[in-house]
């Protein structure tokens, strides 16, 4: 059985604005589903006795000083974006038309 | 995209047929120096992208740490609203396509908040309470800000792109989120309005943020629906956001009731959405229509171990935590002796802190009052900002009562002092030095000044002596002119009077 199916790929194609062909979805599906199985495979080995795991470390209470760390200027922030505008990052327009 | 042209219900009949459903989100994001999971500075106005780094950006490799100063203020505002503090909780990945986060991604918390279960009483404008309950406080990051450019007025609607300024991105934040507000009937906007408010005055008591509504650091999102008298079920709600100022507050949510209400009777039904409240027209207007919980697919963030706090710390911070603004007005009433509207026109003018803080540095609770209420409110007014932005300070205030009460200065002179700290001439004895204004009590320069006066004047005297003891005041106002105001008024009267008798 399906753990994806392909109206569930489209709309998260949709939720990242994402144009995908019909064509793709097909494929996509098919590619995800296969990803899915495999990471839901460790699910045939946790018991009920344990709990699931997020961290592999047993750590709490990591924090920082409230201090101010030199950062980077504006140039160097700017500097791998594909489009700036007056010290801003520059992105195609957000929603569609109809959002 | 209907706007102006929404149908309203008159008020009083959205009452009549429906019970409303609040449901208030306040996102406050901390006054802490730094951000929640980096070094990067937060002040306000800086440039666009200069206080930004790896992490903040989401680059590659960059690693999340916590703030511990985040976490402190986030217990201290859980427990001041009577939350439990959990033991143990982690943060969450909120997953989402928008760019106002870099990294695809907002760190928040989900299903495991580090506050919960609170309750928080508010008192209306009549004195009544009210209780709120608290559903939870949870950590989060603030996002950055989007210019939309192109299209109409900046929206994001119709834009043609969008500029992206990361300065606020990963800023701290902690919403504070209701359990459904019911039972309000009318005064549902008001509920809104007063809990925001009361909210602010306990975040600004335990000194956690700056809560500038203006400037968006306390933040107000109204979920408002409808149900019809009767109903036990909620109705669909709408989320307004974009409200930021009390008063906004209040009309967003009338206007909602209102605005529902219309669409319900005209057998229509409420569509589940975001929508922007406009200033101006005291309407909203449709914005995204929301995700679903589901479409975030949170999931613990692995990057980030997981916070508990400790019970003692706690209990430490739950000592420590400020008298409640609520109980502190009403020590304030008793202690000064005000009448409800007094007590209500200082917290409204924004003076209750400045009072205390000027009665703490020495003056009596009545001159103290006196000051902030009428010539600094009227100084505040005519610069058109709030009284705490004035530039003087309640222990300036205080010294200028004390020079008063030591003879060193008359009213009229104390406003010139004033005056001068106002016009950042220093503290007001500097003031008092360098404009030359204390008192003029030594008698023989006074007495010169009046026989001066005397024999400018021999018309005068003749009165006097013949028992029109009220015609003093003109020698009275000479003298007093003479000195530039700087003379006791009464005793150069005493003084006129002895004079005139030899």
């Amino acid at each position: 059985m399906n753990t994806i199916s392909r109206d569930e790929v489209a709309h998260l194609a949709r939720l990242a604005r994402l144009a995908v062909t019909e064509d793709e979805l097909d494929t996509f599906a098919a590619q995800l589903d296969v990803i899915l199985a495999s990471v839901a495979r460790v699910g045939e080995v946790a018991a009920d006795d344990i709990p699931p795991t997020s961290h592999a470390v047993p750590l709490t209470n990591v924090f920082r000083a409230d201090e101010v760390r030199p950062g980077l200027t504006q140039q160097q922030a700017l500097s791998g974006a594909p489009a700036t505008e007056d010290g801003r990052f520059k992105v195609p327009q957000i929603l569609g038309g109809d959002e | 995209m209907t706007t102006a042209t929404d149908a309203l219900m008159p008020y009083d009949e959205v009452l009549e047929r429906f019970d409303p459903v609040l449901g208030l989100e306040v996102h406050v994001e901390l006054g802490t120096a730094t951000k929640m999971f980096c070094g990067c500075p937060t002040a306000f106005g800086a440039p666009p992208n200069t206080q930004v780094c790896p992490t903040c950006l989401g680059l590659p490799g960059s690693l999340p740490v916590v703030n511990g100063v985040a976490v402190e203020s986030a217990v201290r505002i859980g427990l001041a609203l009577n939350c439990t503090i959990v033991d143990w909780c982690r943060f969450a990945r909120k997953n989402y396509f928008y760019p106002d986060i870099p990294k695809n991604f907002q760190i928040s918390q989900y299903d495991e908040p580090i506050a919960v279960d609170g309750r928080f009483d508010i008192e209306l404008e009549d004195g009544a309470t009210f209780r709120v309950r608290i559903e939870r406080a949870h950590m989060e990051e603030d996002t950055g800000k989007s210019l939309h450019v192109g299209g109409s007025t900046g929206r994001i609607h119709g834009a043609e792109y969008s500029l992206l300024d990361y300065n606020r991105a990963g800023v701290p934040l902690i919403e504070i989120v209701t359990k459904p507000i019911t039972g309000t009937g009318a005064r549902a906007p008001e509920v809104a309005r007063v809990y925001v408010a009361a909210l602010r005055d306990v975040l600004r008591g335990l000194g956690v943020s700056d809560v500038r509504m203006d400037q968006g650091s306390l933040r107000c999102d109204a979920n408002v629906s409808l149900m019809p008298k009767g109903a036990t079920e909620f109705g669909t709600r709408t989320e307004t956001k974009n409200v930021n100022s009390l008063r906004s507050v209040e009309r967003a949510v009338r206007h909602e009731m209102q605005r529902q209400a219309a669409v319900l009777a005209a057998g229509g039904t409420v569509v589940q959405e975001t929508r922007h409240f406009d200033e101006n027209t005291g309407f909203t207007r449709p914005g995204r229509v929301k995700e679903t919980a589901e479409d975030y697919r949170y999931f613990p963030e692995p990057d980030l171990v997981p916070v508990a706090p400790d019970t003692e710390w706690v209990i430490g911070l739950r000592k420590a935590l400020p008298e409640p603004p609520a109980e502190r007005r009403r020590r304030v009433q008793t202690d000064w002796d005000l009448s409800d509207l007094e007590l209500r026109d200082m917290v409204n003018a924004g003076a209750l802190d400045l009072i205390t803080a000027t009665v703490d540095a020495g003056a009596p609770a009545a001159q103290a009052r006196s000051w902030w209420m009428s010539y600094l409110s009227q100084e505040a007014n005519t610069r058109g900002i709030e009284l705490a932005e004035l530039p003087i300070t309640p222990v300036e205030v205080a010294r200028v009562v004390a020079l008063v009460a030591e003879g060193g200065l008359t009213n009229n002179l104390a406003r010139q002092v004033v005056d001068g700290v106002l016009a950042g001439e220093g503290t007001p004895d500097e003031v008092v030095e360098s404009r030359g204004l204390a008192v003029v009590s030594d008698d023989s320069s006074l007495v010169a000044a009046v026989d001066e006066a005397l024999a400018a004047q021999p018309d005068v005297v003749e009165k006097v002596r013949g028992g029109k003891v009220a015609a003093a005041g003109a020698i009275v106002g000479a003298v007093m002119k003479a000195t530039g105001g700087k003379a006791d008024a009464k005793r150069v009267r005493e003084l006129v009077l002895e004079r005139c008798a030899q």
